[in-house]
């Protein structure tokens, strides 16, 4: 298992501090930063997938059946795809204390 | 075995590229350095070497071009001088940090203010601790064969480290010297292919130049800083290996009559020719003299100068940059760090001249060794002394 | 722009290469912009970092936001390293050395890196006419280091360096004209973008990379931390910037202007303005002169327009003896 920055020893760092696996940063959990999340009315969703296109973090997926639904581990809750939604789906709620 | 002949240095450096095999040349022209580039742009043009030749708009995007060079794999080559080493002063700091092996011939020169494009040793020691390999050669046999060496150190697996070859800019570059310019089978045999290991290529992404949070920075530069150190043992092979291909020896520090001498001058760069002479005129009066000179300046050879020099007792050094409001000759400062725990550690003279293209000749070095030697005896206030200033 | 149905982003590719576990701010819209610009390439492409916004966020050690091999060095040089990278891959393939074919060298950088610092290495590289794409992602500031001035603030614009006050109405110069920079440097292709028209924006990116040569894309992105708007309105406000005109979104082939959108009637610039705090104490007299000077430059970029598509009918008109309207 991959150590952790403050684990990492001189002899650990890959050579130049080259960065040999791509995309890792996927695991930084981006979704903790935000103050309101994104509830859905799937209802209304076309699937047109306009979301998906308009969101900076890119975490939005279609779910199983279909509805375009955003990936609460990274969402940072920015109301991009509920203000684009134009059928109305999306509604962006106060993100509760855990 | 080729013959020897008379060919001004900076050309024979541009053959030496040409030998290599390099792919990528970034050029920005400066003098001393423009013949080096100048040919080598011939050479390209006539298609004797297959190299691509960027003629950037300025040193910052020569070494640029060099990194962007280095990371996709191109074997890369630049050259510059004073005021263009002080402008891509910061992209040297990223070439040995990113780990790119890139080899540059440095025409050394003053750094303005005045502007000087004569020869002397600041622009130098302004890059001392850039993480760079660093090479002072004497004179041009020397500057071909380390411009080669510099391949092979560098590209090693086991250094990835950019590479200075310093040669004395005018009295080095333009000057025609008895020159044996390798064969291209020669060198073919010597320099093994450019193989970077991680280069940039979409078959396998990697990310490069990543930035570095507090509690992984020092990690990083300790790292380099160990890669560094290990690359003298490189170096050392290297030379071995082209002692064996070549028949020419190359020490990290060379001795000239120094073993068992009571005073030694030591010099860096083409000066150290002309002081030989002196030390021998001074030696056909007998004088217990020699002289020591240093090959490797990056990184530092700590055991080789301490061996060099542990049985003298006077140590006169020649400096040819001021670190101002400082310690004064930068090589006599770290010379003095290296000695400074050594028991029996000779007196240390620094001497600062040869500044901005002012030569000195075989009298004014056996006339400095006097003073040096004096100086020794009695006493100084200075810190340093300054040579040749009129007063 | 093509007329896709917009509402088909099954036309995009799925694959993030830029992606999600960046640290770009809540609602970035430069994020979203390279985001779309990268889904308009394939794989085989190696992409030159400036150091900005766009970098940070994408590269704390040991992680990476990227997909695609990528490079960052310094702020200024990007474009000079994606010369040596294309030089490299030249002569590479020439020696028959293994490298992939048909790699495009990809050049990104804001504003800062792009218009000011950075804009020596871009000149050089395109005078020299090396076979890349220039993208400009455009938050008209230095946002990373903490939204200070740069060539690109629009004029009146508050920042750190050039806030306002008393003695001061923000920005005291108007927004350097990048793309007509780079239109002076003869190159193939010049485009600006917007993320707001995400299509217009991927073809934009698309055609660049075709191309043989320097090719610029020059892509406002809006920064809600930077111009202090709320964060959800980073979609409508680029809209707004083109439909006011005050960052029209236009090509240039080989010379030849070509409008990507025809506005009628441009929306007062007002509009635009009050949705962003940067703009927020702007007088009605300074907002006349921002609307102003936005009229008399859109005007001018419909001639050109306009004179491209006219040419072969000057052609026969020149014999007659006829002056060019």
């Amino acid at each position: 298992m991959a150590k952790s920055e403050s684990e990492l020893t001189w002899r650990d760092m890959e050579i130049g501090c080259i960065v040999t696996e791509p995309g890792g940063a996927r695991q930084y959990e981006s979704g903790t930063w935000r103050s309101q999340r994104p509830t859905y009315d799937f209802k209304k969703c076309i699937k047109c997938g306009i979301c998906q296109l308009f969101c900076p973090e890119g975490c939005i997926e279609p779910n199983q059946d279909g509805y375009f639904e955003a990936n609460l581990f990274y969402c940072k809750g920015c109301g991009i795809c509920a203000r684009e939604c134009w059928p109305r789906v999306i509604k962006m709620i106060e993100e509760e204390e855990k | 075995m080729t013959t020897r002949v008379g060919i001004e240095v900076s050309i024979a450096v541009a053959d030496a590229v040409r030998l290599t095999n390099t792919d990528v040349i970034a050029a920005y022209p400066i003098t001393p350095q423009t013949h080096i580039v100048e040919h080598l742009a011939e050479l390209v043009a006539n298609g004797e070497l297959d190299a691509e030749y960027i003629p950037v708009e300025s040193e910052h995007s020569a070494m640029s071009a060099c990194l962007g060079s280095a990371a996709a794999g191109a074997r890369t080559f630049t050259a510059t001088s004073s005021q263009g080493l002080a402008l891509m002063n910061e992209v040297l700091y990223v070439a040995s940090g990113m780990r790119l092996p890139i080899v540059m011939a440095v025409a050394n020169r003053a750094l303005s203010a005045p502007l000087s494009i004569w020869c002397d040793h600041s622009d130098m020691m302004s890059v001392r601790d850039t993480g760079w390999i660093q090479i002072i050669v004497e004179n041009g046999q020397q500057a071909v064969d380390n411009v080669i060496c510099a391949f092979r150190i560098g590209e090693d697996r086991r250094v990835l480290l950019p590479v200075m070859v310093h040669l004395d800019g005018f009295n080095l570059t333009h000057v025609i010297e008895p020159i044996v310019l390798p064969e291209q089978r020669e060198v073919d045999k010597f320099l093994p292919t450019n193989k970077y290991p991680l280069p940039l290529n979409p078959d396998k992404p990697v990310a490069m130049g990543d930035f570095a949070p507090p509690v992984i920075f020092t990690e990083a530069k300790w790292a380099q800083e160990m890669n560094l150190r290990d690359s003298k043992k490189v170096v050392l092979e290297c030379w071995d290996e082209f002692y064996k291909a070549f028949g020419r020896m190359y020490k990290p520090v060379e001795k000239y009559h120094s073993d068992g001498a009571g005073i030694i001058l030591l010099t860096i760069g083409s000066v150290g020719e002309t002081a030989s002479v002196a030390i021998d005129e001074l030696r056909a009066d007998d004088e217990n003299i020699g002289q020591v000179r240093l090959r490797l300046w990056r990184p530092f050879p700590f055991e080789e100068l301490r061996q060099a020099v542990k049985d003298a007792e006077v140590l006169i050094i020649l400096d040819r940059a001021i670190s101002f409001g400082g310690p004064g000759g930068p090589v006599a400062s770290e010379v003095k760090a290296a000695l400074y725990n050594q028991v029996g550690r000779p007196k240390i003279v620094s001497f600062v001249g040869a500044l901005g293209g002012r030569d000195i000749t075989v009298a004014g070095f056996k006339n400095m060794i006097k003073k040096g030697i004096e100086i020794a005896r009695t006493g100084s206030k200075n810190e340093y002394e300054i040579y040749g200033v009129r007063e | 722009m093509e007329k896709y149905a917009v509402y088909v982003p099954r036309l995009v590719q799925k694959k993030e290469k830029f992606a999600p576990g960046h640290r770009a701010c809540i609602g970035c819209g430069e994020a979203l912009a390279i985001r779309l610009a990268f889904k308009a390439l394939d794989n085989n492409v190696v992409v030159a970092n400036a150091t900005g916004c766009m970098e940070i966020v994408a590269s704390q050690l040991p992680y990476t936001t990227w997909h695609l091999p990528w490079i960052h060095t310094l702020f200024e040089n990007t474009a000079a390293v994606a010369s040596g990278i294309e030089a490299a891959y030249k002569v590479m393939r020439r020696k028959g050395m293994p490298v992939p074919t048909d790699t495009k060298v990809v050049a990104i950088a804001g504003d800062g890196g792009t218009s000011d610092i950075g804009l020596q290495a871009l000149s050089g590289a395109m005078e020299r006419g090396h076979d890349f794409v220039y993208i400009c992602f455009d938050n008209e500031a230095y946002m990373n280091t903490g939204i200070q001035r740069s060539s690109a603030t629009p004029f009146g614009a508050a920042t750190t360096t050039s806030p306002a006050g008393k003695k001061s109405i923000g920005q005291f110069s108007w927004k350097k004209n990048m793309p007509e920079i780079a239109v002076a440097h003869n190159i193939p292709y010049v485009a600006t973008a917007c993320h707001s028209y995400p299509f217009d924006l991927m073809e934009k990116v698309r055609k660049a990379a075709a191309i043989k040569g320097p090719a610029y894309v020059h892509v406002l992105s809006v920064c809600p931390t930077g111009w202090r708007s709320a964060t959800d309105t980073v979609i409508r406000l680029g809209r707004l910037a083109v439909e006011t005109g005050m960052f029209p979104l236009y090509e240039v082939e080989n010379g030849k202007y070509k409008m990507s959108l025809n506005i009628p009637k441009l929306r007062p610039v007002k509009d635009y303005l009050k949705q962003q705090g940067r703009f927020r104490h702007l007088s009605d007299d300074i907002i006349q002169k921002i609307q102003d000077r936005v009229e008399i430059e859109y005007q001018k970029l419909l001639e050109k327009a306009k004179y491209g598509s006219k040419t072969t009918k000057r052609k026969s008109r020149a014999g007659a003896g006829k002056v060019p309207a």
